[in-house]
């Protein structure tokens, strides 16, 4: 198994050790050590969360810059749909996805397009007789890992279908390679990202996503931006819009959920709140819920960590931009969605593993010793989960020391009882009187 | 090395407010004990199931989840009222849940037959007024 690789990434001299990522973690993946934020990258889902909460701005995510483009001899922007929401109402689409092409981009592709096939394929899937309920949306790739972490009795539950990313790139490949006459690797397709998540997944820096990914790389809406808009004053604009505005949707929450509005549903954004109902759902309490759609970021990708715009400003815009388009012809029809549903083209490739967290022990009978010395420790601590001690909470300070990786004076209240006990020594033992010595209040004679 | 590993906990009578955190702490337990994901998903409903039904239905009581090694026995006890008719009780879609509590979505009468068919064994006991006693074991 390859090292697990993380978009998510920290400037050492910008972190100044506080404990707000680690608090705010939804995976308690962060632990502080030697003064500086690290990652478990066993428990990391990417969600960005850190990103966000950071007051510091020392987390990041490694996108790629725009020097790849030298890589390819063909290049294609997939812009996500909230791509079109960083934009004022008065600059047109077809303005937006030009200013691409004066980039160097050699082709735009809209992600919202392939969204909208997705979307359409929803259908075929809840009809399917296998398929286990309530289906759960695998759009938004730092829920599918939490899944794959946190819920792996889950997984069967996913979408079996790709998300509007990849199934707009193997369009798009598949055409280009016939169109200009060129071989799968000649093509760069680039993804421009709001969010960690969906970088971390083109790479395929994690094992536990068996799929290879069929787009490139990505680029982050807030390093592409400010080159956009370089561009849009000085550009006659092309005819390049393809998606509509059923596809722009998706850039924020029940935009999924739209295609299936016969449907019981509930949709749900900001991971801790995924996380609250992906429990119930454990607990088999929505068993009569056909759909759930959980998105990581609060609004849904109009949120995500990469992006410029203000989450419910961007939404606004992008709900405005829909409604404009509603209408507006493309070239999906209701027969090519279900071809391209029949002939397995929207499947998903590769299987998505289970990575649940590692036990305490690989013996359960020694995990259970484990699990009492954590309840002993736990008891003395103090309980206020400060996070001094550099793990997230009490508790977890307690795993940690268990699984022997901090020690029980990391807590400066376990310390600080120590050197008042280890100062009443010394004062008792600074009192004691060797035998050469005369004791205190005796008299000089000698028996 | 330690035989068993327990824990006890609390369930208040119409304690809406905690009630879930047995079975939210039960199923973190086990899965940092490395208890197998599919055996976790049929506890973790059961002793939801459990819980729900000593908060709604009940005076209070505790559930104690106990594991061998080999086994977990998910107990229940409740301090009343009982339940008069047990079978009707484990019969699908018989339920004493009042208005209010449809409402909020419970008192479907599943809850005594699911979890009968997810644990390996089920044990129910009542008595008028004393209280119910459940005992559900799960092979590891």
């Amino acid at each position: 198994m390859k090292d697990y690789y993380h978009s998510v990434v920290l400037d050492k001299s910008k972190c100044k050790g506080c404990t707000t990522c680690l608090r705010n973690c939804p995976t308690q993946a962060i632990r502080v050590r030697n003064g500086k934020a690290t990652i478990i990258k066993e428990r990391c889902i990417d969600c960005g969360e850190c990103i966000r909460v950071c007051p510091y701005h020392a987390k990041n995510a490694v996108t790629d810059s725009l020097n790849i483009l030298k890589d390819y001899k063909y290049t294609v922007a997939m812009p996500a749909p909230t791509t079109i929401a960083q934009f004022k109402r008065n600059i047109s689409v077809n303005k937006i996805l030009t200013a691409f092409k004066k980039i160097g981009f050699d082709e735009v592709c809209e992600v919202a397009y392939g969204a909208e096939i997705v979307g359409e394929a929803l259908k075929f899937e809840l009809e399917g007789k296998t398929v286990r309920k309530p289906l759960i949306s695998s759009a938004c790739p730092a829920v599918v890992r939490l899944i794959q972490v946190r819920f792996p009795e889950l997984i069967p539950n996913l979408v079996s279908l790709e998300s509007p990313m990849e199934i707009t790139a193997r369009i798009a490949r598949k055409r280009i390679m016939k169109e200009k006459n060129l071989e799968a690797k000649d093509i760069g397709i680039i993804f421009i990202t709001p969010c960690a998540a969906k970088a971390t997944t083109i790479h395929n820096y994690i094992p536990w996503d068996n799929a290879e990914s069929s787009v490139d790389a990505s680029i982050s809406i807030k390093e592409i931006y400010p080159e956009l808009l370089d561009k849009l004053d000085s550009i006659e604009e092309e005819n390049l819009q393809h998606s509509s505005g059923r596809g722009l949707i998706w850039a924020h929450t029940g935009g999924e959920s739209s295609f299936i509005p016969q449907k019981q549903i509930i949709n749900v954004d900001g991971i801790h709140n995924v996380i609250g109902v992906l429990e119930e759902i454990e607990n088999g309490r929505l068993s009569d819920l056909d759909f759930f759609e959980g998105l990581a970021c609060i609004g849904g990708c109009v949120g995500g960590c990469l992006t410029v715009e203000n989450t419910f400003i961007a939404k606004k815009k992008i709900m405005d931009r829909s409604a404009e388009k509603k209408n507006m012809e493309n070239d999906i029809t209701d027969e090519m969605i279900k071809d391209y549903y029949d002939s397995g083209f929207l499947n998903r490739h590769g299987e998505v593993y289970r990575m649940p967290v590692t036990p305490l022990d690989p013996d359960i009978k020694k995990a259970m010793e484990k699990m009492e010395m954590m309840d002993r420790i736990q008891g003395t601590l103090p309980g206020i989960d400060c996070g001094s001690c550099g793990a997230p909470d009490c508790r977890a300070l307690a795993e940690d020391i268990v699984r022997g990786q901090a020690s029980e004076v990391d807590c400066i209240f376990v310390l600080r009882e120590a050197i008042n006990e280890l100062s009443k020594l010394m004062y008792d033992l600074s009192e004691k009187v060797v035998p050469v010595m005369k004791e205190k209040n005796e008299g000089d004679d000698i028996e | 090395m330690a035989d068993t590993y327990e824990m006890t906990f609390n369930v208040g009578s119409r304690d809406f407010s905690s009630a879930g955190d047995a079975s939210r702490t039960i199923k973190r337990t086990l899965k940092q004990l490395g208890v197998d994901s599919s055996i976790i998903r049929r506890i973790a409903i059961a002793s939801y199931e459990a819980e729900m039904n000593i908060a709604i239905h009940s005076l209070g009581g505790k559930i104690d989840l106990l594991i061998d090694g080999d086994r977990i026995f998910v107990e229940t006890e409740d301090y009343g009222p009982g339940i008069e008719n047990v079978d009707l009780a484990m019969t699908e879609g018989w339920s004493t849940a009042g208005h209010e509590i449809r409402e909020m979505g419970f008192g479907a009468g599943m809850g005594l037959p699911n979890m009968k068919k997810c644990a390996d064994e089920f044990y129910i006991e009542s008595e008028v007024p004393t209280g119910t006693k459940i005992k559900m074991i799960f092979n590891i």
